[in-house]
């Protein structure tokens, strides 16, 4: 049971990041790599104003940052016209010293003895409930701002812009700009989502965002397949429900000893796999189908 | 002068592409143009004779190389893109470049619309959508009961109306449309035809209109241009062209292009 809600409580905190996600890589298309740097930056960033005694400004904070990050990244694409793939992987290792900066220059940092949201919540409504209700509801409270944003003109801009770009610009829009807003709004959700993690698990890694972008991606695709993506708002539903279902198969797979701890990436990594090649997989099976059928003719 | 507004002005347009190189192409060469207020324009021309490259220039695609263009006696020579399109709405020939096939019908619509369309917060609204749904009633397609269709399950015709609208909803200074009926099938050709100039003439929208079909050119609208080689090379309006035949305007081209050959002989010799 204690497995089943620690998966429940991980699996809100995470599911934060797959919205991110869902925003860059579906609602805008854009394949973005910031995303491993991001996640450690609102993480270091968190780290550093919660040990100082702010927990609740260390989310904010970890919220700018994240979106300063998408920002650069969306500059880099479009002022300066350097690969979508290329900028991310650019923001990314430069985070990567300027987490180190920020976290003193050391890899690992301890919140221990420091206060953080999870405990005034503990302090409330329990050790488990407290975790539990603060991570839903950080996640429900996200899932509803961005549905709402999405519904707005700016919001319908970035949709389209993911679409139909050059339909955008003859409609006057800029889509330059929209991408910007994408993906920092993208990786603020990533940054909080970093942030929140370091509260509850107490202590912050330099390279705990490696392999976030794949982990984020399989709880997207996961969502689709079981509840699908008829909307924007079903679709941000959707990443949700899959970074908690994802977490649960893990968490499962891991109690009954299916695989060491470590595997974890690579697991992610061949969900991801299936799930995008199954297109191309049903192609084949249709092709094999029709040779065996033509073949009977020609007997 | 005559009292009508000058709307478009091209002064010394040119554009050449891979200047320098084996592969030069002078695209553009030295383009004037005039259109007043109202001006409906059609553009004949063989196969690469420059005319998308002019409607590129007009609309921004790429900055050109020389000259001048005016907008409703604004300078537009600099403006990026989507910038222009404030003003200026374009059909291309692809049904699928215009829309954006995930979004519904209503949403495009909306899209297009944030141009003029009061500050509100919301894109979806009552006023608009009872608007959206009385344009897409005047087509005559039965789309205004399919408001909330993804536009992706549409036909290339019916898609190919949903831009026209999109592309005329906020009244737009110019209208381009580059071969927009050439990619369907004859009974839709006809029809997006119809509500094109049932559009252009109810909005007197200041329009120009690329075509292939040289009968349609000389009947439809008030003035022709033939391009060739990056150059005007024909401009008629009024009786002139009133009285023009489909066979002495395919004469007209033979015989100008023949001069052009001579000349290029001349040069070699
Ligand atoms: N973006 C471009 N880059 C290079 N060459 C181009 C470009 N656009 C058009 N051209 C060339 O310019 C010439 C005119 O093309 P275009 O304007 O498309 O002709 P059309 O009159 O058939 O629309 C063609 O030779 C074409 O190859
Ligand atoms: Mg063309």
């Amino acid at each position: 049971m204690t497995l089943v809600i620690g998966s429940i409580q991980l699996g809100f905190l995470y599911a934060i990041l797959a919205l991110g996600i869902y925003i860059t890589f579906r609602i805008l298309n854009l394949p973005d790599l910031t995303v491993d740097g991001s996640f450690s930056f609102g993480m270091a960033c968190a780290a550093v104003i919660t040990l100082s005694g702010h927990p609740f400004l260390a989310l904010l904070i970890a919220i700018i940052a994240g979106a300063l990050a998408g920002c650069m990244t969306g500059l880099l694409q479009t002022k300066l016209s350097i690969h979508p793939i290329l900028s991310g992987i650019l923001v990314m290792t430069g985070l990567y010293t300027i987490n180190l900066g920020i976290m003193g220059g050391k890899s690992n940092l301890s919140l221990v003895g420091s206060s953080t949201l999870f405990m005034k919540m503990e302090s409330v409504f329990g050790s488990v409930n407290g975790k539990t209700s603060l991570a839903f509801l950080v996640c429900i409270i996200v899932i509803i701002i961005l549905a709402v944003f999405f519904k707005t003109k700016a919001g319908l801009a970035i949709r389209a812009t993911g679409d139909n770009e050059d339909m955008v610009r003859s409609s006057s829009i800029n889509a330059n700009l929209s991408k910007c807003i994408g993906l920092s709004l993208g990786n603020a959700c990533v940054a909080l989502s970093g942030a929140l993690i370091c509260q509850y698990q107490m202590f912050s890694d330099v390279s705990a965002g490696s392999g976030m972008v794949v982990i984020g991606l399989a709880s997207v695709i996961i969502g689709e397949t079981i509840i699908g993506k008829r909307s924007v708002t079903i679709g941000l539903i959707s990443s949700a429900a899959g970074s908690i279902i994802y977490r649960i198969i893990i968490a499962l797979a891991l109690k009954v000893d299916l695989f060491p701890s470590y595997a974890l990436k690579l697991i992610s990594a061949v969900i991801v796999m299936i799930a995008l090649s199954g297109p191309s997989i049903k192609a084949s099976i249709e092709q094999y189908k029709v040779r065996r059928e033509a073949r009977n003719h020609l007997d | 002068m005559n009292g009508l507004k000058q709307m478009l002005d091209l002064r010394n347009v040119s554009k050449t592409f891979y200047p320098g190189t084996v592969n030069e192409k002078k695209a553009l060469n030295c383009i004037n143009l005039h259109l007043e207020q109202g001006d409906f324009v059609t553009i004949i021309g063989s196969n690469g004779a420059g005319k998308s490259t002019l409607f590129n220039a007009i609309a921004g695609s790429f900055f050109i190389d020389n000259g001048a263009i005016l907008l409703d006696n604004k300078n537009i020579t600099a403006d990026p893109d989507y910038k222009r399109a404030y003003d200026i709405g374009r059909l291309m020939q692809d049904p699928m470049k215009g829309t954006a096939p995930s979004m519904t019908i209503e949403e495009n619509l909306a899209l297009a619309y944030t141009r003029k369309s009061k500050k509100g917060f919301f894109a979806l609204n009552k006023s608009d959508a009872s608007h959206f749904r009385e344009i897409l009633a005047a087509l005559d397609l039965g789309l205004e009961n399919r408001m909330k269709t993804k536009v992706g399950h549409l036909s290339g015709g019916q898609r190919q109306a949903i831009t026209l609208l999109m592309c005329t909803i906020s009244s737009p200074k110019l209208l381009l449309l580059d071969e927009h009926t050439a990619a369907l099938d004859p009974a839709a050709a006809q029809k997006i035809l119809k509500i094109t100039t049932d559009i252009v003439n109810e909005n007197k929208i200041t329009t120009m209109m690329i075509t292939h079909d040289i009968k349609a050119a000389l009947s439809l609208g008030n003035r022709t241009i033939m391009m060739d080689e990056g150059e005007i090379i024909l401009d008629i309006k009024g009786d002139k062209r009133e009285k023009l035949t489909v066979e002495e305007l395919l004469t007209y081209y033979s015989k100008e292009r023949k001069k052009q050959l001579t000349n290029d002989r001349m040069l070699l010799i």
